[in-house]
Order: C-alpha cells, then sequence, then structure tokens
C-alpha cells in the first residue's frame, strides 16, 4: 500500500513538472497582455515601462526560469489584472466552483440512482429501456444549451428560480459559502442541474448495470427465497452494493465536474473558478491561467489518490492484492 | 467524457475467423473519412460523388450488421434513431443542394432582413425563412444545414486521426513492451488526467480560431483515448493463441501487426468512435460557444446558438432554439446508434 | 431581497406598495457589466476601476453627464502663465477617517502615481506632464509643466485624491520631484482591497469589495457635500447581457447599465420599468492601413496597396449603409458618425456641420471603376467579437456592404485579448474598433488616431492604419498648445475636417449607451458610459 501510494505520488510529481513546461510555454506564446490591460491613452513609453514591470522584456527562457524558481518557493506569481498572487485569488474563487460541483454531484445521484436502479430492475420493461433512452438524452444535452433552457424557462418565463449570480453567501470554517443561505441555495439549484445531468445519465447508467448484476446474485435468490419484499431487497440488499462503484466513479468524475463548471459558470455568471479562468484567458492573465491548471492538476492528483485508498478500503479484494504485491 | 464509453473496451472481442466483415469495417471507415473530407471542402465533390458516397455508407452500415440487423432492430429507437441520423447525414451532405441559402456568403445576406422571426419572407420576396433569420439576416434553416456539415465534419475529421494516432501508439506499446510500453501509457495517463474541455480550451486559446485548428485541438485530446483502448485490446489479443500460432509459423512482425493483430483491435474502436464523435461534436460546440472555436463567418451548430443566447431571453428564441435541437438531434441519434451498435457487437451479451 | 413570484404576480398592485418601505428604498442594487479589477484607484487606469473609484475618491475637478468639468474637490482653477495652472482647494473637506483634505494630499497623491506596483495601466498619462507642484497655502496649489498644457485640469479629473496623513505621511515635508518624491510610505493595492486603505473623501464608504460576488457600499455620514440619496448601494457584477436584463425583471437589481439592445423595446414597454439612453464619447470607426505595400490580406492588386489612394477610401466609405447597420444591427440604440466625436462635444462639429457619409453604393463602385478597380479586389476586415457592442456583427454586416460593391471581404474576428495585440502589429489592412474619447474633447480622438506615429511625444498612439498628414498634425500640434477654449475648439474642428475630407479613417456610428431600471429611480444617461449611484435619484 505505501509503495503504491509513494510510487502515485512520484509520478504525480513527473506529471506537475511536465505540465508546468507545457502549460508555460503555452501560455505565454499568446498575444501580450500589456496590449489589452493597459489604458488606450498610454504613450509607447509607458506600454515600455509596464512590459519591464511584467518581465515581458526577458528572453522567455529567462521569464521561464524565474517562474520555476518562484514557483519551488511556492509563488505561482500574482495576477496581472489584480496584481494580488494567482494562487490566493483562485482559492478565493475555489469555494463557489467546490460546492456548486458537490451540489451536481448530489442531484445527479439523486436522480441517478433511483431511475438507474429502477432500470435495472426492470431492464426488459419498457420502463427500463424508455429510462435508458432518456439518459442518452441526458449526456447528448450540450451543457450550455441546457443551462440557457433552464434560465429561460425558470427564471424568465415562471420567475421560480433566479438566474446568475450566487445570491446571499455566508461564512462557514473560513469559507464563504452558498449553500447554507435560502437565496444561496436558490440561486445554486439551476446551475448545479444543469452540471448534475451529464453525470446523472452516467449513475443511471452505473446504476442499472450495477442492479442488473446483483439481483442475478446468490444473496438476492436467498432474500427472495426468505420471501423478503422486491423494495426491501432493491433499497437495502441491492443499493448497499451498488453504491460502492459508483462512487469510487463519481469520485472520479468530480475532477472532471470541476473542469465542466467553466460552460456552467459562464452560462449562469457564476463566480467560480471557471469563470475566473474564462475572465483570466480573454484577458491573458497569465499568472492565473497557470496557477489554474496547477491547481487543477494537483486537485485532480489529490481526488485519484483519495480514490485509489478508499477504494481499498472499502473492497477487500483490492486491499489484500495491494499488499501481497 | 469518457467514462460512457470505457466498458465498451473491454467487452468487445471478435472472432479472427470473420476477415471479411473486418475488412469491410477497415473500408468502411476509409470511406467515413473521405466524407468527412469531402464536407470539409465545399464544392469539391460533385453531386454524383457524394451520391456515390452516400450510398456506399449505407451498404457498408448493412455489411457491418449482416446478420445482426434483427438484434440492431430489436427496439423500436432504434428505429427512429437511425432514420433520424440518416436523414440528418443526407441534410448535411447535401446542405449546397437544399439550402435556400448560402449562409456562409455574405453577398446573400442582407442585413436588412435580420432578425425575422420565422415564416417571413426576404426583403426581395423571393424566398421564406421558413425558421427565421439572425441578427445578419442568416436564414436559420441554412444556418442549421451547413452548421450540421461543419460540426459533423469537425468531428469526424478530427475523430479519424485521432482514431488513426491512438492506434499507432497503442499497437505500437503493446506489441514494443516493456519501457517503451510504460512511457507512452504514462503519456495516454498523463493526458486522460486531464478534463478535455479544459485542454481544449487552452490549445484554442493559444490557437486562435479556425476549422485546421479545431481540428488539430480536437485530435489532441482524444488520441489518448484510442491508444488506451487499442493496447488494451492489443495486449488481450497477443496473448491469443492465434498469435502464438503465427508466431510460431515464422511470420514477420509486420504480417502479424496488420495481418492479425490490427484488424481484431478495430471493432471496439467502430463503437467507441461513434460515441466519441457525439462528444466531440458537443465538445465543439461549447467551445464554439465559449468564443474559441470556429469562424463567426462560417457558424458551427455551436456558434449559432451562442450567436442566438443574447436574444432567446428577449423573446427571439429562435436564432438559437431551433440550431439546438438540431445539435440535441444529431448528437442523440448517434448515441442511440452506438448504444445499438454496442449491444448488438458486444458477444458477452449475444450469447 | 423581495421574492421574483411575488413580483411577477401583480407588479401593477404591488406598484404603490414598494416606496412605502423605507428601508427598502435607501438600498439600491444595480447589475454592473463589468467588475473593478481593484479598489486601489491607482492600480489600473482602465474603465470600471475609474468608476467605481468615484464613489470612494474624489479627484480634484469632477465631469457632468456631457463630461463639462464642474469644481469638486477644487472649487475653481485657472492658468497664471503659459504653463502653470492654479488649483483655489475646498475648505473644510474631511477624508473618512477624520483626517483634513488639503494640497499636501494631492501632492501625496501625484507622487503615488508612478510608483504603484505591478499596475497594469499607471495613471502617470495624466500626471507625466508634471514638473513641480507647489503649495503656498494649504488650500491652494500651483502646478507647473514643461509645455503649455490646457488639458491639465481636465487630466486632473482622472484620478482620485487619497490621504497623506491616513497614511501616516506629513504632507507638508514631501519634496515633490517628476522623478519621485523620496522615500515615503504608500498604502498597497491589497489594503485597498480589503478596506483598510480605502479612505478617501466620496459620497460612499466601502463596505465590502469581493470579486465576482460584488461590492456593497455605505453612505458617507459626513461627506461635505449632499448626502448620497442610498443607505447602502449593492454593486453585482452581470457580466452577461441576458442574465443582466432577467436579474432586472426579475427584480433581483434595481438598475443596471448597458442592457442588450434587443431587448429595450422590451423594457420600455414594462411600465413598472424605466429605460434611458445618451450618446457617449465612443465612436466605432473602420482604420485602414496608410503604410505598408503590400498590405497584408489584400488579394488582387498585383501588390499595390489600394487604400493609399483616397478614391478607394471614399468608395469604402460610402459603401457603408451606416444608418441600416444602426438600425438593424444597433436596434436604432446608435448615431451614425461623420467624424471621432458626437456633436455637442467639445471640437466636435455642430450637428449637420460634417454629416456622415451618404451611402451610395452606385458612386462607390464608379469611383473603384476610376481608381482602376473595376472588378474591386479582396480584403479581410478585423474585428475583436466581446470589446464593443455588437462589434462582430457590425464588421459584418460591413463585409456584407463592401462585399456587394465588389470589395471581397472576409472577417478576421477575434477575442479583444488577441486582437489588440495583432492590430498594434499591423497584421490587419482594415480593422473595427472603438475610441472613447476620455477627455470629452477632439484632441482625444486626433491624437490617438489620426496624428502621425512617433513613440516619443505619445502622437498616434492607436493609429495602426500610420495615417500621415503633416498639415493637420500642424494644426493638431497647435491647438494642443493653445490655453484659450475658443480659439483650441476652433483649431480642433479644422484638425478634424481636414482629416475627415481625406477619409481618413471610416467612422461608423457613435454608441449609445442605455441604462434600464426600475420605475422607481431615474439616472441621467453619460456620456463616459460611468454608472454612479451616486448620481442615481428615487424618482419624484
Amino acid at each position: 500500500m505505501l509503495v503504491f501510494l509513494l510510487r502515485r505520488l512520484a509520478q504525480s510529481v513527473f506529471v506537475l513538472i511536465a505540465m508546468m513546461i507545457v502549460v508555460f510555454f503555452g501560455v505565454y506564446m499568446v498575444g501580450n497582455p500589456v496590449d489589452i490591460l493597459i489604458s488606450p491613452d498610454a504613450t509607447p513609453r509607458e506600454i515600455e515601462e509596464t512590459m519591464a514591470r511584467f518581465g515581458f522584456d526577458q528572453p522567455v527562457h529567462i521569464q521561464f526560469l524565474s517562474f520555476v524558481g518562484n514557483a519551488l518557493q511556492g509563488d505561482l506569481g500574482r495576477s496581472f489584472v489584480h496584481g494580488e498572487s494567482a494562487v490566493s485569488l483562485i482559492l478565493s474563487y475555489m469555494p463557489a466552483t467546490l460546492e456548486l460541483a458537490l451540489l451536481g454531484l448530489i442531484f445527479s445521484v439523486l436522480i441517478g440512482v433511483p431511475l438507474g436502479v429502477y432500470a435495472g430492475y426492470k431492464a426488459d420493461r419498457w420502463q427500463g429501456r424508455a429510462i435508458m433512452t432518456g439518459s442518452i438524452f441526458g449526456f447528448s444535452l450540450p451543457n450550455f444549451w441546457v443551462g440557457m433552457l433552464f434560465i429561460l424557462i425558470f427564471a424568465v418565463e415562471l420567475r421560480w428560480l433566479p438566474s446568475t449570480g450566487r445570491g446571499d453567501t455566508v461564512e462557514v470554517l473560513g469559507l464563504r459559502l452558498s449553500i447554507f443561505t435560502a437565496d444561496g441555495l436558490s440561486h445554486m439549484i439551476l446551475p448545479a442541474l444543469t452540471l448534475a445531468l451529464y453525470k446523472a445519465s452516467l449513475v443511471t447508467r452505473l446504476a442499472r448495470a450495477g442492479t442488473q448484476e446483483a439481483l442475478m446474485q446468490d444473496y438476492v435468490k436467498f432474500a427472495r427465497a426468505k420471501g423478503l419484499s422486491e423494495t426491501r431487497i432493491l433499497v437495502v440488499h441491492v443499493l448497499k452494493n451498488i453504491m460502492i462503484p459508483i462512487i469510487t466513479v463519481l469520485g472520479l468524475e468530480l475532477g472532471s465536474m470541476i473542469a465542466f463548471a467553466v460552460v456552467t459558470e459562464t452560462v449562469f455568471a457564476w463566480p467560480g473558478m471557471g469563470k475566473l479562468l474564462i475572465d483570466s484567458i480573454l484577458t491573458l492573465d497569465r499568472p492565473v491561467i497557470v496557477a489554474y491548471l496547477m491547481l487543477t492538476v494537483i486537485i485532480f492528483i489529490v481526488i485519484n489518490l483519495i480514490v485509489d485508498v478508499i477504494y481499498t478500503l472499502l473492497d477487500p479484494r483490492v486491499r489484500v492484492k495491494g499488499e501481497a504485491a | 467524457m469518457s467514462v460512457t464509453d470505457q466498458p465498451v473496451a473491454t467487452a468487445i472481442a471478435v472472432d479472427p475467423g470473420k476477415r471479411w466483415r473486418i475488412a469491410r469495417t477497415v473500408a468502411g471507415v476509409a470511406v467515413l473519412g473521405a466524407l468527412a473530407l469531402l464536407f470539409s471542402g465545399f464544392g469539391v465533390a460533385s453531386f454524383a460523388v457524394r451520391v456515390v458516397l452516400l450510398v456506399g455508407l449505407v451498404v457498408l452500415a448493412a455489411g457491418l450488421l449482416q446478420g445482426r440487423m434483427h438484434k440492431f432492430f430489436s427496439s423500436p429507437s432504434a428505429y427512429v434513431a437511425t432514420a433520424c441520423l440518416l436523414l440528418l447525414v443526407i441534410l448535411a451532405i447535401f446542405a449546397t443542394e437544399i439550402s435556400p441559402q448560402n449562409p456562409y456568403d455574405l453577398r446573400q445576406l442582407d442585413i436588412m432582413d435580420g432578425r425575422q422571426p420565422p415564416g417571413s419572407t426576404n426583403f426581395s420576396g423571393t424566398m421564406t425563412y421558413h425558421l427565421g433569420t439572425d441578427e445578419q439576416g442568416r436564414d436559420i434553416w441554412s444556418g442549421i444545414l451547413y452548421g450540421l456539415r461543419v460540426s459533423l465534419s469537425v468531428s469526424i475529421v478530427a475523430t479519424l486521426i485521432a482514431m488513426a494516432i491512438g492506434v499507432v501508439v497503442g499497437i505500437y506499446a503493446a506489441w514494443a513492451g516493456g519501457r517503451i510500453e510504460a512511457v507512452l501509457m504514462r503519456i495516454v495517463d498523463f493526458q486522460l488526467s486531464f478534463p478535455s474541455i479544459l485542454v481544449a480550451l487552452m490549445l484554442m486559446a493559444a490557437f486562435g480560431r479556425g476549422l485546421d485548428k479545431i481540428v488539430i485541438a480536437l485530435v489532441i485530446v482524444q488520441w489518448a483515448y484510442y491508444a488506451r483502448t487499442v493496447r488494451g485490446t492489443a495486449l488481450s489479443e497477443t496473448r491469443k493463441e492465434y498469435i502464438d500460432a503465427a508466431r510460431g509459423l515464422g511470420l514477420p512482425d509486420w504480417r502479424i501487426v496488420f495481418g492479425h493483430l490490427l484488424p481484431n483491435c478495430i471493432p471496439p474502436l467502430i463503437v467507441i468512435s461513434t460515441v466519441q464523435v457525439a462528444n466531440t461534436i458537443v465538445l465543439e460546440s461549447s467551445l464554439s460557444f465559449l468564443g474559441v472555436g470556429v469562424p463567426i463567418t462560417q457558424p458551427s451548430l455551436g456558434l449559432l446558438i451562442a450567436n442566438g443566447y443574447d436574444y432567446m431571453l428577449s423573446g427571439q428564441y429562435w436564432m438559437s432554439m431551433y440550431p439546438g435541437v438540431a445539435l440535441l438531434a444529431i448528437v442523440a441519434s448517434i448515441n442511440m446508434v452506438g448504444d445499438r451498435l454496442r449491444d448488438t457487437l458486444n458477444p458477452r451479451l449475444t450469447r | 431581497m423581495s421574492s421574483p413570484v411575488f413580483r411577477g404576480l401583480a407588479v401593477a398592485a404591488l406598484a404603490a406598495a414598494i416606496p412605502a418601505l423605507p428601508l427598502a428604498a435607501q438600498e439600491l442594487r444595480i447589475g454592473f457589466a463589468s467588475e473593478p479589477s481593484s479598489a486601489d484607484p491607482h492600480f489600473h487606469n482602465v474603465g470600471p476601476n475609474n468608476q467605481m473609484r468615484r464613489n470612494l475618491f474624489e479627484s480634484l475637478v469632477g465631469t457632468d453627464e456631457a463630461q463639462q468639468l464642474l469644481p469638486l474637490l477644487a472649487t475653481s482653477w485657472e492658468p497664471i502663465s503659459d504653463t502653470a495652472w492654479q488649483f483655489n482647494l475646498r475648505q473644510d473637506v474631511t477624508f473618512s477617517d477624520g483626517s483634513p483634505f488639503d494640497a499636501h494630499d494631492v501632492v501625496y497623491t501625484v507622487c503615488r502615481i508612478p510608483g504603484v506596483p505591478d499596475s497594469p495601466s499607471l495613471f502617470t498619462t495624466y500626471t507625466g506632464g508634471i514638473v513641480d507642484m507647489e503649495v503656498p497655502d494649504p488650500h491652494t496649489l500651483i502646478v507647473h509643466s514643461a509645455e503649455p498644457y490646457p488639458l491639465m485640469p481636465t487630466e486632473f479629473s482622472t484620478f482620485g485624491i487619497i490621504s497623506a496623513r491616513a497614511n501616516g505621511v506629513d504632507g507638508a515635508a514631501i519634496e515633490f520631484s517628476p522623478d519621485g518624491c523620496g522615500d515615503l510610505n504608500y498604502p498597497g493595492t491589497q489594503a485597498f482591497n480589503d478596506g483598510s486603505a480605502a479612505i478617501g473623501t466620496g459620497p460612499f464608504l466601502m463596505e465590502s469589495f469581493r470579486r465576482g460576488e460584488g461590492i456593497t457600499l455605505v453612505r458617507n455620514p459626513d461627506y461635505w457635500g449632499e448626502p448620497a440619496a442610498w443607505e447602502r448601494v449593492t454593486m453585482l457584477p452581470l457580466t452577461s447581457a441576458g442574465p443582466r436584463v432577467a436579474a432586472l425583471i426579475a427584480g433581483d437589481v434595481d438598475l443596471i447599465e448597458n442592457p442588450p439592445l434587443q431587448d429595450l423595446e422590451r423594457l420600455r414597454s414594462d411600465d413598472s420599468l424605466r429605460v434611458v439612453q445618451g450618446i457617449s464619447n465612443r465612436v466605432i470607426y473602420i482604420h485602414l492601413d496608410h503604410e505598408q505595400v503590400p498590405s497584408p490580406m489584400i488579394t488582387g492588386t498585383d501588390g499595390v496597396n489600394p487604400l493609399q489612394d483616397i478614391r478607394v477610401r471614399e468608395a469604402l466609405s460610402i459603401a457603408v449603409n451606416r444608418d441600416a447597420i444602426v438600425e438593424r444591427i444597433m436596434g436604432g440604440v446608435a448615431v451614425s458618425a461623420g467624424e471621432l466625436l458626437p456633436p455637442g462635444m467639445f471640437g466636435a462639429h455642430e450637428e449637420g456641420d460634417l454629416p456622415p457619409q451618404a451611402f451610395d453604393a452606385e458612386r462607390a463602385q464608379a469611383l473603384l471603376a476610376e481608381a482602376g478597380y473595376p472588378n474591386g479586389f479582396g480584403i479581410t476586415l478585423g474585428t475583436p467579437n466581446d470589446r464593443y457592442i455588437n462589434d462582430a456583427q457590425v464588421s459584418q454586416a460591413v463585409a456584407q456592404m463592401w462585399s456587394r460593391i465588389g470589395v471581397t471581404t472576409e472577417i478576421d474576428a477575434s477575442t479583444a485579448s488577441t486582437f489588440f495585440s495583432r492590430r498594434n502589429a499591423q497584421e490587419f489592412s482594415a480593422y473595427l474598433a472603438g475610441w472613447g474619447a476620455g477627455t470629452g474633447e477632439m484632441s482625444s480622438p486626433l491624437r490617438a488616431l489620426l496624428a502621425t506615429r512617433n513613440p516619443d511625444t505619445g502622437m498616434g498612439g492607436t493609429n495602426a492604419g500610420r495615417y500621415a498628414n503633416p498639415e493637420m498634425d500642424a494644426i493638431l500640434m497647435e491647438a494642443l498648445r493653445t490655453v484659450d477654449d475658443a480659439a483650441r475648439e476652433q483649431l480642433l474642428r479644422d484638425a478634424s475636417r481636414m482629416a475627415m475630407e481625406d477619409f481618413a479613417i471610416i467612422p461608423l456610428h457613435y454608441e449609445v449607451s442605455p441604462w434600464a431600471m426600475v420605475a422607481t429611480v431615474d439616472y441621467t444617461p453619460r456620456a463616459d458610459q460611468y454608472t454612479l449611484p451616486y448620481d442615481v435619484r428615487p424618482a419624484q
């Protein structure tokens, strides 16, 4: 187990370094941030001074070396636009994205698991097929289009829910969160639902496959023989057994959820990391782009590690195998 | 985006006896490629050539399903999806003939006809805008047909190139083994550890807009899926007896790879690539929506939707609603056909 | 916040009830189209920051809706020699920490401006011409420049004053020098953002500054002028247009800037809402490449740059149906332009004196034929697609119109970040862009867009078409040295007419900025497009 973790960590460090090089040169090839940031009234001399202030007058490899040097000390640079440390800027936007992704995950489980279990139970009937066909629509719907439709229907026409923004926030454990206020939660429903739709289809499919498989297992046959009700079999025995793979996959998907939040946050003007990334791309705020990508890599690595660990703990077979290795 | 198609990768193995079917499949892929290239070049292929290609495509698809037709069409949704897909592909291939207007030719647009609701006639009274116009006076119906063509061709071309690269890398890794395999697969893992949309977004931010650029970006984000899948299939194939037998016969490596290994890796790829084309269409449209995709004068479905977004809330729904419906239709029908294909070609369920 | 459902049910019945709530009436929520990057008034010289700054940090000179100067922290100003201006400062003004305002704070501010760390755009553009500052008494300030500087009062309206004493500096001890004022303590940008240094003389105090979520201001109870009508102002960044207007309709905000043009009609027809609009100082123009031979992206001319021929430039200008663009693309919310600044502003011609070029496709074709291009040529029009109102759409419309007269036009649209870099690298032979006259007078667009480029003097800084006309330069330079307003205005008009008659640039239209709000408040449109909460009034 420990060896496995260490090896994974070593690989991760390698990935981080490779990423740093790719991202840095990728981002630094594009445009000149000063062209867009500086006031149009500025004189050419002021433009040159501003370039020098940001270090753009240096050759790119010197810029890279100083970037690496600072990065090794944990400093990923200061935002050109905001004049603040890029990392702390991103961290200040992170709670909004995390709570959105989390609520999205919760929605996708709440929608996907019941549908999937039912579809698995009625696999060969029309209900099962209808759900499966529906799930195809679920991951065919483009995220941004769904978001727009939701705004149109629920915010503009019906006026049930607010269209954009984050609503009231409250400080919990040092993080500003919307999820604990009624107003904030009402702002979260539409974007979280939009984000959840794709994953809900995925969960439906996983749950259906799991249910089908579980129904063929001996313990279900025993349970049936004991005369337990079908509902009880589904809810207690089947559900317990299918949740492990679902949680695993969802854990892995949390990362991609955060990434896809880029689109959802843009549609709903949700002030999260994704929107910050898009804004930073538009203003060529290089330190923020680089820091965002580095942080995402780290998040991915951490999520993968955690999932591995949880999986090992939950599934004795993996643990045995891991210890044997 | 790929998680849904992961089970596919391992699910399919092919009876090495059915060479003919495999050969047809390979030919089918080639024809699809040719088609895609034709989609992208306007008026490159004459009407007749495109008809022949369409017929060829249908025949090849039928050949792929030979003997399993009944199973494929066992669900009513399969009929609907196949018919829908066929219709949309026909619309895209013959967009030039069907469209009342060339929406990419600025000379044919008249801003005086901008933002007309569905059913209105144009300023000079020569045509009817059945689905309305956007703010440039672009006929939405024509825009959808051309947009469909852009979306389809971009994703098919990108998928084919990505598949080709993936196959080469995957087979090479499986065949070479050892350190080369380890390094290649680390690169694949590295690539896959990033969400495709983020990678594509960064690439497009670096490249700028353009059809060629978006194809490159889509290839870069996709090839790793194929590499991983092909390697998996190839690994399990190399352990099979027929490969040992072929080696025992003293056949040269290239013959074993091309004659035995490669054909057996293709069928799972067909299923994956179907789903992947759908995913790519969504990805492309998302990028165009975010403003880093195709050029504005050659809108794909995603860009049409994005352009109409601002007008949607003001009641001029048609600019983004109808392209959205078209996008949903093409993606859903491809996904459904892919789903049926998987069930049909999956031998585990056939027994 | 009132529930959107509730509001949607019976707006008419509720309309009478809303003003009766005193607390609600004292609170103003504004949906902004853009967000300031910092609360530091000197960090970034950019619209959203300058707009935000005016709530907290006042400048010596203010500007009204039409960008005419008005007294703010200075009650009056006058030139005392060719190269010196005297500002008489307001008495009995205190900063929000209680420290009194005097001329030393102005010196301290001008000292801080060149040294703001990591600034992407300094205010030295406006203070760089200052060579000396004298404080004969605490409420009198004399500012010296090397050259005659008629625009000095205007430029003193661009930056806000911070307090020396609040930052632990004895103002009287500051030795001003244009090269730096010695080792003084200055607050960091971060200190403004967290509020600890947000100490100004403005009508509001900053309660919180949260990126992405909004800024809250509260009334400054000790403001020297009439106190603000609002106890509390919430400024929400709603950067996408559709959702912004949805928020207004749903009752989540009381006022929004830049409602999308296509929604204005619907908003106007709603009795519970009010829409106001006013012409802005921003012109949308197409600049042409006057310099490069061959010009990039021009085809079918055998390497000749056709844009150097005045007949071609005229043809391209009259081929554009400006009224159609205003009507169809801008939804009627724009004004066709004949020069670079709308009538009524300083240095612009009176209405009708220099009208927009009339649309005449036939004559345009004739002119092209006369110039030797009977079959036209090919050109690519560069355009940003996220910078100005409907910018890419306007470009496409122009491309349609040019293509009609035989000038086959492609569009090269890119996001502002890449567009401006490419434009500055002269990658386009024709490009669409906009210019807002920050100073509110004609010298601003002429100096930036049409004066012969000279990196040393800063002339022609945005002249990426490299138009060069020494005759016009001479008149413009003369104007920039003329302190007498009437004489300067006439010189600016002459320079503008000369450039327009040379078809140096193709002005398309002036943007009109709309605001939409609930009927219970009112706002006077501003030419500088700022949305200032202090000027939002409860409706009569």
